[in-house]
Order: structure tokens, then C-alpha cells, then sequence
């Protein structure tokens, strides 16, 4: 009777803590297998569609018959559809993204070259999102439906509505060519500090810092500014319109009505109870605005020259370099998976009412 | 027209069709006084219209077709009242090119409507109305297509299948249809356990007869108001592509395509970009406006919360 009691107890508290604390971790990481499984194959499946024959994209037109038999067979073209994608999946798990036509480079090397700047210019993105966008959005909703709440939401219409590779160029018409403002939209650093700058982390800001070299850091930060600055435009945007939402669901609760009653000043309400409680969902939505600006980077990359995944990616469309668009591509695809997982992860964890 | 107005606000309808005119005169009249979606509204409008007289509206062709001597006096000349937005390299009229270019997004917007949304209805109310399995596996692929970049698989497809105006709306489209699925299953979950649902099938009616007789219409609203928002988004990634030279290729008059061509002589010759991009951003504003405004019509749950 008692062991049976105990016994019970125990399953239930298993269950129960499977419901509550491991479910959601189960849930994260068979929806990343499978997420990441289905960009596979959507990957793969993109290959083989590819207008040009992969073993000339290789080995150019011109080779002889017999070198052409010979990497087909090498790379397993061969083999039936199955067992090739088989071998791809092996390959993407071992880190072998294949060799790049255009770069000569594995794929691999060329991505861990290019995505630190991609990295570097989305987190930047992001802050200036958190720093601009979080104020923006607790600013309108305390003066619901006042000019302050009108000009938040025209500036969040006008970047939901303007072409971002677009506006980057006039930004380098007024704040390049007629301010003078910030530095040339070529790359990330001026010649010359690109040669002389040791490479660490290859975010040039991180490592013009490390290296204590502060005339390369100003030069860094006059590049990086503008494009990051437009990239968080979008941030900005979409950050200050849920901020805004968050904040009008938690001011409208009665926790404040008793705040105000017991007489706690406006500003601690607002920005410390309030915002407070709007921190949960707002994390999430942080997570996927990242996941975002790092797809999105890709056009301002291009207009600024910049030498991040983005362009790399373009680059390698423009040349029919396959290796290079799929191995991007899998590794923005499986970041962003991650990221967009992670905040719908973080939300179940940290707030206690949804199941 | 007195006669008409007390016709379609009728407190006892006589027929169903009086009915329903009455009620969309009402959503009407609600849409009316809103002004900024009433701005929307008039963009879109002009948009059709536009690109529907592009040959009478445009001064020129597409191509001015001068070469030589006529084509150097001609070309990169700043906007004039002969010109009014310009030249570009080519000579070509850059105003005629935007109002011909119109025809393009409308025929991407077109293509778009008519394929996402209607594949993501079919799958999310088909998935939420058996429930079980179905839902399970629909809804986990519908994840999974969630969970991709949109623009950078985009990308990889329209390299995949060539570059051109095709494959990038294919693109958009296989990329954009999980959000309208999950949508279709959300209202088809609030539906399925409604009493006339249940009326309808014990008078033996089939489940497609119930799906698209009395799940689809209702879900309808909620769609029309996402597709419109969505839009503008979409239109923005068909100019991004045609921006990355992926899109409709020169000379197509496409106008993400002729922002690229103009971003190398954004310093000295401005207007070859300005202008297109203008076009862009006022039709994705007028969809966004035209979006706001249908939602608080259409949309009952949401209005005047936001």
C-alpha cells in the first residue's frame, strides 16, 4: 500500500515535471531536428534542380571526356537520388559543406571568414533596436493614441513600407557624399588598417579593441555606423510597436491601479513594474528580430560592400557557385531555426501561464 | 438614392443578399471614415489604374532606342518638365519605365494572391477541420516552412531555378503560405465544434461541402486582412530580388531591378534611383494603410484595440 502510494507520487511528480520543465526542451529540440532535417532536403532537393550540370560547374567545359566520367563518379552522381542525399546529410553533420568554384576555398573556411561581419553588423542592429526601439514603444503606449503614439507608429509604417537597400542609398547620398559624416560604403575598414589589423574574432570592432589600436576602432565605427544603423531600422520598428502592445496589456491591469493607489510615482510604474512584466515576451520577440536582421542584412551588404554572408551568398549566385548558395544558406537557415526555436523555447519557460 | 441607402440598412432584411450588401455597406461606411486606410485605399486604386492605362500614360516606351550622338545628348539627363523624373544610360524615360514597371508588381501581387494564401487555406483548414493525424503532420510541415528564412531561401531557390520574374514569385510563394495555414487552422478550431457545423453534417452533408460551404467563408475575413498586410512585405522581397538581380532581368522595367541600376551612379546622377524606390515604398505603404484600415473593418476582434 505504501510502496504503491510512493510509487504514485513519484509518477506523478515525473509527469508533472515532464509537462512542466521538460516538455518544452523535448519539444525544442525534436522541432530543431526536424526543421533542420527539412532544410536539408529542401537544400538538397534545390541542388539537383539547378539549371547547370554540377560536374562542368567543377570541372569546367573544356575538360576531357574522361575526366568528366571520373568526377562523376567522385561525386557520387552515380549513385541512386537516396543514397546521394544520404551521403549529403553526412557531409553537412561533419561540418563538409564541400569546395566553392568561385573562392577555391572549402565552403566551410569561406563562411567562418564571412559570417563574423554579418554577426557584427545584426547584433550591433539589434542593440541600437533594444536602445531606441524598447523607449520608443513604452513612450507611445503611456501616451496612447497622443502625437507621441501617432509619430511611433508612422515611423514603424515608413519602415515597414520603404525598400531597406533603397533608403541605405540615400543615407550614402545625405550622411556620405553631402555630410560627410561616416566613411566610404566600401567594407568594413579603410585600407589602411585593413592589412595591419591582427584577426581574432574577425569582428573588426571586437578586434580593434583587442588589439588597442584606436585609430582602426573610429575608422571601424565610421563604417559600421550607417549600415547598422538602417539595418535597425527595421528593428526599431517592429521592437517599439510590440513594446507598445506589451506595455498597454500590462497598464491596463489592476496590479497598476494598486500601485498608483498606494502611491507609487508614475515613472516607477511604468518603468519599473510595468516594463518589468513586459520583459518576458519581450525577449522573444528580441530572439526573432535578430533571426531576422540576420537574413535581412544580405541587401544592405550588398550596398555598403559589405564582406559578410549576404554578399558572399550573391556572390556565389551570380558565379552558379552551388556549394557556396546551399552551405549559406544552411548556415543563416540553421541560425535563424535556432533563434526562432530558442524565443518560442524562452517564452514557455519563463512565463508561467502558458502550458 | 435615398431609396437605396434605406434599402441597404434595413433592420429586417427581406433576402440574404440584402443582407449581406447591407452589412458590406456598413463596413463600408466604417472603411470611409478612416482616413489614412481611405489613403491606402486610393494608392492601391492608382496602382490599378496605372498600370491597366501604363501605354497611354507613359510619354515613352521603355526604350528610347537612340544610339550615337543622340543617345550621349540624351542620356543621364536630370528631371525636367520633358523628363520629369529623368534619363537614365540608356536614354530611357525614367517616368514611363516606373509607370510600365506598375504592371510587374501588379502581376507579382497578382500571382502571389492567387497562389499562398490559397495553398495555406486549403492546408490549414483541411488540417484543423479533421484534427488527429492530419492536423499533426500538415501542422509540423507548416512549422517547419515557418521556421526557414524567407528571403535567403528566396534566394537559393531563384538561383536553383534561374533567374527571372518566375521563379521569384515561386519563391515568395513556397515561402510565404505556412503563415495564412496557420491562420486558416486557429479560426477553423474556433468553428469546428459550432452547432450549425454539426446541423450541416447530421443533414449528411460531405466534408468538403462542409469545409468549403461553411468553414472556408468564415475564415475568409481573417485572411483577406493578413494577404493585404502581407503585401507590402511582399513587394519588398520581389524588389529585393530583382534589386540581387534574381527578379525580372533589364530591360524588364521592373523596379527593384532598376534601383540596382541605378545604385552605380547614385552620387552623381541620384534620380535613376530615387524614383523607383518611391514608387516601391508608396504602393507597400498604400497595402499597409489598405490593410490597417480592412482590419478594422473585416476584423471585429481586433478593432480599435491596437
Amino acid at each position: 500500500m505504501g510502496s504503491s502510494l510512493s510509487k504514485g507520487s513519484y509518477q506523478a511528480a515525473l509527469s508533472s515535471f515532464y509537462t512542466k520543465k521538460a516538455k518544452p526542451f523535448i519539444h525544442f529540440f525534436s522541432m530543431l531536428a526536424m526543421t533542420f532535417f527539412g532544410l536539408l532536403l529542401l537544400t538538397f532537393v534545390i541542388g539537383r534542380m539547378m539549371p547547370t550540370d554540377p560536374v562542368i560547374a567543377v570541372i569546367g567545359d573544356k575538360a576531357p571526356e574522361a575526366l568528366y566520367q571520373a568526377t562523376y563518379i567522385e561525386m557520387g552522381l552515380d549513385k541512386p537520388i537516396i543514397t546521394q542525399f544520404f551521403y549529403y546529410l553526412n557531409g553537412v553533420l561533419h561540418g563538409d559543406l564541400g569546395t566553392s568554384v568561385r573562392t577555391a576555398n572549402l565552403v566551410t573556411d569561406d563562411i567562418l571568414n564571412y559570417f563574423p561581419a554579418t554577426l557584427e553588423l545584426a547584433t550591433l542592429a539589434t542593440i541600437f533596436g533594444m536602445l531606441i526601439g524598447i523607449p520608443m514603444g513604452v513612450i507611445a503606449a503611456v501616451n496612447q493614441n497622443k502625437w507621441q503614439d501617432n509619430l511611433v507608429r508612422i515611423f514603424g509604417l515608413i519602415g515597414h513600407s520603404a525598400p531597406i537597400f533603397w533608403l541605405a542609398m540615400i543615407a550614402i547620398v545625405v550622411f556620405y557624399q553631402h555630410l560627410d559624416w561616416v566613411a566610404a560604403p566600401e567594407g568594413r575598414l579603410s585600407v589602411m588598417y585593413e592589412y595591419t589589423l591582427p584577426k581574432v574574432t574577425n569582428m573588426v570592432l571586437i578586434d580593434t579593441v583587442l588589439a588597442q589600436d584606436w585609430g582602426a576602432f573610429k575608422d571601424a565605427f565610421a563604417h559600421i555606423i550607417l549600415p547598422a544603423s538602417l539595418l535597425s531600422y527595421y528593428s526599431i520598428a517592429y521592437l517599439s510597436r510590440m513594446t507598445r502592445s506589451f506595455m498597454l496589456d500590462q497598464l491596463n491591469q489592476e496590479y497598476v491601479i494598486t500601485a498608483r493607489v498606494k502611491g507609487v510615482s508614475e515613472t516607477a510604474i511604468i518603468w519599473k513594474h510595468a516594463l518589468g512584466n513586459a520583459w518576458v515576451p519581450l525577449i522573444t520577440v528580441i530572439a526573432l528580430t535578430y533571426a531576422s536582421l540576420l537574413e535581412g542584412s544580405v541587401l544592405t551588404e550588398i550596398v555598403f560592400s559589405w564582406p559578410g554572408l549576404g554578399r558572399y551568398i550573391t556572390d556565389a549566385l551570380l558565379a552558379a557557385d552551388m556549394n557556396a548558395v546551399l552551405g549559406g544558406t544552411i548556415v543563416i537557415g540553421f541560425v535563424f531555426i535556432l533563434l526562432n526555436l530558442t524565443s518560442d523555447l524562452l517564452y514557455k519557460v519563463f512565463d508561467p501561464r502558458v502550458k | 438614392m435615398t431609396e437605396l441607402k434605406g434599402w441597404l440598412l434595413a433592420e429586417n432584411p427581406d433576402s440574404r443578399t440584402q443582407a449581406a450588401f447591407g452589412r458590406g455597406y456598413l463596413g463600408w461606411l466604417r472603411f470611409y471614415h478612416n482616413p489614412l486606410a481611405m489613403i491606402g485605399f486610393v494608392i492601391v486604386l492608382t496602382l490599378l489604374l496605372i498600370a491597366l492605362f501604363a501605354p497611354y500614360i507613359a510619354p515613352e516606351g521603355i526604350s528610347s532606342g537612340l544610339t550615337g550622338d543622340a543617345l550621349k545628348n540624351a542620356r543621364f539627363l536630370p528631371p525636367s518638365a520633358e523628363h520629369w523624373f529623368g534619363t537614365d544610360g540608356q536614354a530611357n524615360d525614367v517616368f514611363s519605365r516606373i509607370v510600365i514597371g506598375s504592371r510587374i508588381t501588379l502581376v507579382i501581387v497578382a500571382l502571389v494572391i492567387f497562389t499562398a494564401p490559397i495553398l495555406g487555406f486549403i492546408i490549414g483548414t483541411v488540417s484543423g477541420y479533421f484534427g488527429g493525424w492530419v492536423d499533426i503532420l500538415l501542422m509540423r510541415i507548416t512549422d517547419v516552412f515557418l521556421a526557414f528564412p524567407k528571403l535567403v531561401l528566396a534566394l537559393a531557390l531563384a538561383a536553383a531555378l534561374g533567374r527571372g520574374l518566375e521563379s521569384a514569385i515561386f519563391a515568395i510563394a513556397i515561402t510565404s503560405w505556412p503563415a495564412y495555414a496557420r491562420l486558416a487552422r486557429a479560426e477553423t478550431l474556433t468553428i469546428r465544434n459550432t452547432d450549425y457545423l454539426a446541423a450541416a453534417k447530421l443533414q449528411g452533408a460531405s466534408h468538403w461541402r462542409l469545409i468549403s460551404g461553411h468553414i472556408m467563408p468564415l475564415c475568409l475575413s481573417s485572411l483577406i486582412v493578413r494577404v493585404t498586410l502581407d503585401m507590402a512585405g511582399i513587394i519588398l522581397t520581389a524588389a529585393g530580388l530583382g534589386f540581387l538581380g534574381l527578379g525580372a532581368q533589364p530591360p524588364t522595367p521592373e523596379w527593384g531591378a532598376m534601383i540596382a541600376e541605378g545604385r552605380d551612379y547614385i552620387l552623381s546622377y541620384w534620380w535613376l534611383a530615387t524614383f523607383p524606390g518611391l514608387a516601391i515604398f508608396t504602393v507597400a505603404l498604400g497595402f499597409n494603410l489598405l490593410g490597417d484600415g480592412l482590419r478594422d473593418v473585416l476584423d471585429p476582434k481586433s478593432g480599435g484595440q491596437h
